[in-house]
């Protein structure tokens, strides 16, 4: 690598540093907040609040049902991640291992829903569901969150399986493998770690998705995210340590599965859909 | 091998289309195809005359009322004037210390905090600001211990409350793409043009720059996008009756406070149309650059 030493670069270098750090600095400030909040007696006025408690914490799982809604988030984002990794899956495998004639429109298709913004077809979508007699339904919330999450694996597993050799599919069928056990025993291995990725990364992209389970989720199908919007909505009526108890619980469910994604993935990822290494358009 | 057996007349027609492409892996695609065509285009399609089935008046009278109201269409000018200094600010920041990144060796743990206000999402850091940013949070305590501002600065339930939500959200994410853009590009370039005697400026304008701008027009609009559709913190940090009236607040309140879900679909398509027209205006600018590889070849 290069190195500059005369000392304007050298502070400019510190610079760049420095507007990183304070950026990770007020990043760490604002959760701590959040979390000190919602263990505070009383906070007014001071930089640290008066006294510590943890009451907040059984008050909010009362007052704002957490029981019911961590129930719900769970089941949508399970529902949506299965779903969409079945059809998402299927569909990546057709693309990696196949040309044919309208195959880029296939691919803009599965781009577009990507580009749009949530609210964009998330209105029309969530008037459409009431018209039809699912919105505010489980099956309306789930609906409406496969729109971004199908596209997305198929996106993240499309290169995936690109790289596996098809031959040794062929030589698994040279051997006399039947599909199905071709499928059990040769692709199913090899796709694991893929199909592990894509469906962490989708999950953690759920559990955090406002826009879409906002504008269908009825009282009984709310999310974790969307009953947080609510709370700090109405923050007037609640304690603001009961909704940041809230708050730290809904960090807590997210990091959870963050900490296991990261275990499998590049943070990169989580936003761009190809490896660091792999950028080179 | 079957189709080897039955060369009949339906076999051959079999064999000439998967000839082409089209054989049963193939039609694995089509659940996906038929999911998206049934739960997105046809949704936009029905939003789309929906709008034009208003309640009262002509087919164009949602879009009429929306264009003739300022409280409605205030609300592009003041979704843009949120969305592109926020984009600018990140996409600017997000070059120089995705530069200086790619050369630490510790890179994976800033990643992994950058990565941390993305996942929480936007209603969390919402919260977290509305006490951070207060009139008693620690941000005002700690400017005025350094004796930076006398009195507390009202950051919160204004435009500056949005903003700040949306530099929090929209930098980690500008940056992480940046720095997966930047790491695509081969040091051999850099360390040709430092061979050749060209200062850091001059590497950046004349090496970097040329090859980035084409991901970077990218990273801009992916950024604008999210920036441009900003809905809860523009609602809880922001004066969603003034200065953050966003056309994404109008298009909910239209559907689901008025029940007008013809106006809100009018204003959801217009909001993407919108946002759309920026888009594709960075995206004609970036034709006219470089895009090509951003490895030197080898051998």
């Amino acid at each position: 690598m290069i190195r500059d030493d005369n000392p304007l670069s050298r502070l400019w270098r510190t610079i760049v540093l420095l507007i990183a750090a304070l950026f990770v600095l007020n990043l760490f400030a604002l959760i701590a907040a959040v979390a000190l909040n919602s263990f505070a007696t009383r906070w007014l006025g001071s930089w640290a609040p008066s006294g510590l408690t943890t009451r907040w914490y059984s008050s909010a799982w009362d007052e704002f049902q957490l029981g019911d809604v961590l129930l719900v988030t769970f089941e949508v984002v399970f529902a949506v991640v299965i779903i969409s990794g079945l059809i998402g899956v299927t569909a990546a495998y057709a693309l990696a291992r196949r040309e044919f004639p309208g195959k880029r429109a296939v691919i803009l298709l599965f781009l577009a829903p990507l580009v749009v913004p949530p609210l964009t077809y998330g209105v029309p979508m969530a008037s459409l569901l009431y018209r039809i007699g699912l919105g505010g339904t489980f099956s309306g919330v789930v609906l409406a969150n496969l729109v971004p999450t199908i596209p997305f694996v198929v996106l993240v597993m499309t290169p995936f399986i690109e790289q596996i050799d098809p031959r040794i599919e062929a030589a698994a069928r040279v051997f006399g493998a039947s599909t199905f056990s071709l499928f059990l025993r040769v692709l199913a291995p090899l796709l694991a770690p893929g199909i592990l990725a894509a469906l962490l990364l989708a999950l953690v992209r759920t559990i955090a998705m406002f826009e879409l389970t906002f504008l269908t989720a009825g009282p009984d199908s709310q999310t974790l995210v969307v009953a947080l919007y609510y709370a700090v909505f109405a923050s007037g009526v609640r304690a603001g340590q009961s909704i940041d108890a809230m708050a730290v619980i809904y960090m807590a469910t997210t990091l959870v599965w963050l900490v296991i994604a990261l275990q499998f993935v590049d943070p990169t990822q989580i936003v761009a859909r190809t490896r660091p290494s792999a950028a080179r358009q | 091998m079957t189709a080897m057996r039955s060369l009949g007349a339906s076999g051959s027609l079999r064999l000439r289309v998967a000839a082409r492409g089209l054989d049963a892996t193939t039609a694995l695609c089509l659940p996906g195809v038929i999911s998206v065509f049934v739960l997105f285009v046809y949704p936009l399609v029905y939003g789309l005359i929906d709008s034009m089935t208003p309640k009262a008046g002509r087919w164009y009278a949602n879009y009429a009322t929306f264009f003739s109201d300022p409280f409605l269409y205030g609300t592009i000018a003041a979704t843009l004037r949120l969305a592109l200094p926020v984009t600018i600010v990140n996409v600017i920041l997000a070059v120089p210390i995705a530069l200086r990144v790619r050369l630490m060796r510790r890179q994976r743990l800033l990643t992994t905090i950058l990565v941390l206000p993305i996942t929480l999402g936007t209603v969390l850091v919402a919260e977290g600001l509305l006490n951070y940013l207060g009139p008693q949070g620690w941000l005002n305590r700690a400017m005025m211990a350094i004796g930076f501002i006398a009195a507390p600065v009202k950051l919160t339930n204004n435009y500056w409350g949005v903003f700040f939500s949306l530099l929090i959200t929209g930098f980690p994410f500008a940056f992480l793409l940046t720095l997966s853009q930047v790491s695509g590009v081969d040091p051999a370039l850099e360390q040709a043009g430092a061979t050749l005697g060209a200062g850091a400026s001059a590497r950046f304008v004349r090496i970097l720059l040329p090859l980035l701008a084409s991901g970077l027009a990218i990273t801009f609009c992916l950024c604008f996008v999210q920036a441009f559709t900003v809905f809860p913190s523009a609602v809880l940090l922001g004066q969603p009756a003034g200065a953050t009236h966003v056309i994404s607040i109008a298009a909910y309140q239209a559907a689901f406070e008025q029940y007008d879900y013809s106006l809100g679909s009018a204003i959801a398509l217009i909001m993407g149309v919108a946002q759309l027209i920026v888009v594709v205006t960075v995206l004609a600018v970036r034709a006219r650059f470089y895009r090509g590889p951003t490895v030197s070849a080898k051998g």
